[in-house]
């Protein structure tokens, strides 16, 4: 019991803020989105509607995935306002 | 266990006792809700933060199960925190318990002790603490005004130590107890604060260490989780006994995790728990008058259940009784019963146990009750005659 | 009061309060609601959550996606959680100089309407200062998609089944929002995540405010309301868009629909997208639908008459 005490705070609190990120949920992916950089106008509709969120604003203001952890379910390719976004099997 | 005559005492109800000692100990955070027969209790609290006399944030929920779920919340916040409560409502905020237990939580809290509903009953008997024994608690009982008043301050430097970092719950008998206004010996508020030095938690709910308190644990970890309870219990035998070492230090008054009255020869020996004990401890003097082996153990810790102080008293009794004031229906013993039984059988002693309950829903008992049920086992045992085991009632009209 | 508006999504991009690889299901809608609500949340923040696919989904044990403060106790109390620490921290930073936060209860729909409403009650009641928000899936959908008083009329969940002889949940959905105003808290409105820059302005104003507020948020369901989980967003626009979840806040006491609907599309076109509420549109359940879009139609009617009355 001694090592795993190291390991557990009392009460069972967790006190690694976002650790949820060793967990890579990309796994869980059937689709992968695929953007269109020419289509791609940096409006972020996409971003703000990712429940994960898997998808972050480049440099030049346009987006890329972050398919470590994005789900594949497709909200954003159903919103981006220029149909940029596309599902696409793995 | 000496006692300084103090120089003045205040007349004080245990409930007006609690109250003052919980103001003395410069509690945070107060979540409560009325029940009889505690309500003094808050009611005196909420005129203290009123007057300005508690600096202390008070919280009239609207129930119990809130009153404990504030109460935890507020202690992980790093507050002191206290509440009271009985029966009724301490039934109400039994899922809570658990979760005050399991995430370390030194919340205090005075349980007026009141029987359970139905039928609805506002007086004495224990079965509300004893539904709630499993769930993590340390418990004490006290047996009058004075050592309710003095284990409010050991509850919360016993709770809020970092090893420990368990509930206390502080057992008063309702009605008995909460209303009969005895002398109390106060300390004085520089002694408290000395005594309780404001909390130093390790672990609360701040953006500067951003934690997450109470999460899904799954067949994998919840064991070792609900574990830690199991170990911090351990250590409060021990940690109590500095306590009181400290405390002793300061008043001159100990209690001890048992109450012991001329257990030395006695051949047969009374366990209680409450303020029974006192009318028990009356008994035994006038039975030793008489030349009856009797003795006295009066529980005082009861979770966890000092085996170690309780054994020395008992090994060499030829009977014991032990008295309950809750019952366990379906249950080869009552509560305490079950609790003594256990100890004798894994301490390889076969001392015959007569188990009775009584006293329940403010049913009262007398010296000369003690002293009848006493005098039967130890004729009993002068005829040989086997020692009825098992659990019986007592005072109930069959 | 008044409060600088959000006008862009860019104002909004930075740090998110959670990480992901969360567990909760693709296209979670609850999750882009939340999301949102945390990205205009006041700073510092502390988090309560009540028992809920939100709880289970974002804390398995070690792991966590919270990026703040994060408490979660039992079921039917956050709005009590969140009293406690409100209270704790008042009289801390009073005594020994604690940093004040500000603090967001979640609640789903069961944890709120159902066995929490004593707890929000009180909570509203005492006037503590904090935020409620509870993300409606409409169901019980944490323990199964079991029914609620959140649960619309003629709704499938399993423990409203459409059956033989009764079809779907048989009440209308308990009208929250009232119970809610009825307390009389600086602020209350409803949200969606569909209306983003809607929803983030209402948290904006919903923590300005010395006391309680509460938002009310739709979180479609792509396991319980049966649709593709890349329909979240679209199915929320239709709620908001067939006035089934209409945009409103009431301002101390005031009422403004937010989002004017002046012409809806009919309920239809929100009930064929997804089965728990597709069967309503079959000839044998006419007088079923009939009922809900009475339901819908008479509350749009009354906020539109307490709407005008206080413009």
């Amino acid at each position: 019991m001694a090592e795993v005490e190291k390991i557990i705070l009392p009460g069972g609190i967790i006190d690694r803020p976002g650790s949820t990120l060793d967990y890579k949920t990309g796994t869980w992916r059937v689709k992968k989105p695929v953007v269109d950089l020419n289509k791609c106008t940096g409006c972020l509709l996409c971003w703000i509607y990712c429940p994960e969120p898997a998808i972050r604003k480049r440099d030049d203001g346009k987006i890329e995935f972050d398919y470590d952890y994005c789900k594949g379910c497709g909200i954003c390719s159903v919103e981006c306002p220029t149909k940029a976004i596309k599902m696409m099997e793995e | 266990m000496s006692l300084l005559q103090p120089k003045t005492l205040k007349p004080m109800s245990t409930s007006e006792a609690i109250a003052y000692a919980v103001k003395q100990a410069n509690v945070d955070v107060i979540a409560a809700y009325p029940i009889t027969p505690q309500t003094i209790i808050v009611e005196r609290l909420s005129e203290y933060v009123n007057n300005g006399e508690l600096d202390a944030e008070y919280i009239a929920v609207e129930s119990e199960h809130s009153a404990m779920s504030a109460c935890v919340a507020a202690s992980l916040t790093g507050a002191r925190v206290f509440t009271s409560t009985a029966s009724q409502g301490l039934a109400l905020m039994h899922e809570v318990l658990y979760v005050a237990s399991s995430l370390r939580c030194p919340i205090v809290m005075a349980i007026a002790n009141r029987a359970l509903s139905a039928p609805i009953n506002i007086h004495c008997d224990h079965s509300d603490v004893m539904g709630s024994r499993d769930a993590g608690w340390v418990h004490i009982f006290v047996e009058n005004a004075q050592q309710a008043y003095d284990r409010i301050f050991q509850a919360f430097r016993l709770a809020e130590d970092n090893d420990i970092l368990l509930p206390v719950g502080v057992n008063l008998d309702g009605f008995f107890l909460s209303h009969a206004v005895e002398g109390v010996a106060t300390i004085s508020d520089s002694e408290a604060a000395l005594f309780l030095p404001p909390r130093k938690a390790k672990y609360y709910i701040d953006s500067s260490m951003p934690m997450t308190f109470g999460a899904f644990a799954l067949p994998d970890w919840y064991f070792e989780i609900k574990y830690q309870v199991v170990e911090a219990m351990e250590k409060v035998p021990k940690k109590l006994a500095e306590v009181e070492e400290a405390y002793y230090k300061m008043t001159g008054r100990m209690y001890g995790h048992v109450g012991a009255y001329r257990t030395e020869d006695a051949d047969v020996c009374l366990i209680c728990a409450g303020s029974a004990a006192a009318t028990a401890k009356f008994s035994v003097a006038r039975m030793r008058e008489k030349g009856i082996k009797a003795g006295l153990l009066s529980i005082r810790l009861f979770r966890p259940f000092p085996v170690e102080s309780i054994l020395p008293h008992v090994k060499d009794a030829k009977a014991l009784i032990v008295m309950d004031r809750a019952m366990s229906p379906g249950a080869p013993s009552a509560p305490i019963g079950q609790d003594i039984k256990t100890m004798l059988y894994d301490a390889g002693l076969n001392i015959p146990v007569a188990n009775f309950v009584y006293g329940l829903g403010g049913r009262d008992i007398s010296a000369a009750e003690f002293e009848s049920i006493t005098t039967k086992v130890i004729e009993d045992l002068k005829a040989g005659r086997p020692i009825e085991r098992g659990v019986k009632y007592w005072g109930v009209r069959i | 009061m008044s409060v600088s508006e959000i006008k862009s999504i860019k104002e909004l991009y930075g740090s998110d309060l959670i990480a992901p690889g969360h567990r909760a299901c693709a296209g979670c809608g609850a999750l882009v609601g939340v999301r949102q609500i945390l990205l205009a949340s006041k700073r510092p923040l502390i988090v309560v959550n009540a028992t809920s696919c939100l709880e289970v989904t974002s804390t398995p044990y070690p792991q966590t996606m919270w990026k703040v403060p994060w408490v979660h106790l039992l079921f039917e109390n956050a709005a009590t959680a969140a009293s406690g620490i409100e209270a704790a921290l008042k009289v801390l930073s009073r005594k020994y100089g604690r940093q004040e936060h500000y603090i967001i209860a979640f609640g789903g729909d069961g944890g709120t309407f159902d066995i929490g409403i004593q707890a929000l009650s009180g909570a509203l009641e005492r006037g503590h200062r904090f935020l409620y928000v509870c993300y409606d899936n409409e169901a019980y959908m944490n323990t199964g998609i079991q029914r609620s008083g959140a649960t619309p009329l003629g709704a499938a969940t399993t423990t409203s089944p459409v059956g033989a002889r009764i079809v779907g949940k048989q009440q209308q959905k308990k009208d929250l929002m009232e119970i809610v105003v009825a307390h009389k808290i600086p602020y209350a409105a409803t949200a969606s995540p569909s209306h983003w820059k809607d929803l983030v302005n209402k948290v904006r104003k919903a923590q300005s405010y010395d006391g309680p507020s509460f938002i009310h948020l739709i979180a479609p369901c792509t396991r319980g309301w049966y649709f593709d989980p890349s329909e979240s967003i679209k199915v929320a626009r239709l709620a908001v868009e067939t006035r089934y979840w209409p945009l409103y806040e009431v301002e101390n006491g005031r009422y403004r629909i937010t989002n004017p609907v002046p012409n809806p599309k009919p309920l239809e076109e929100f009930l064929k997208v997804q089965r728990r509420l597709s069967h309503l549109l079959l000839p044998e359940n006419a007088d079923l639908l009939e009922k809900l879009k009475a339901y819908v139609n008479e509350r749009w009617e009354r906020l539109n008459k307490l709407s005008t009355c206080f413009a």
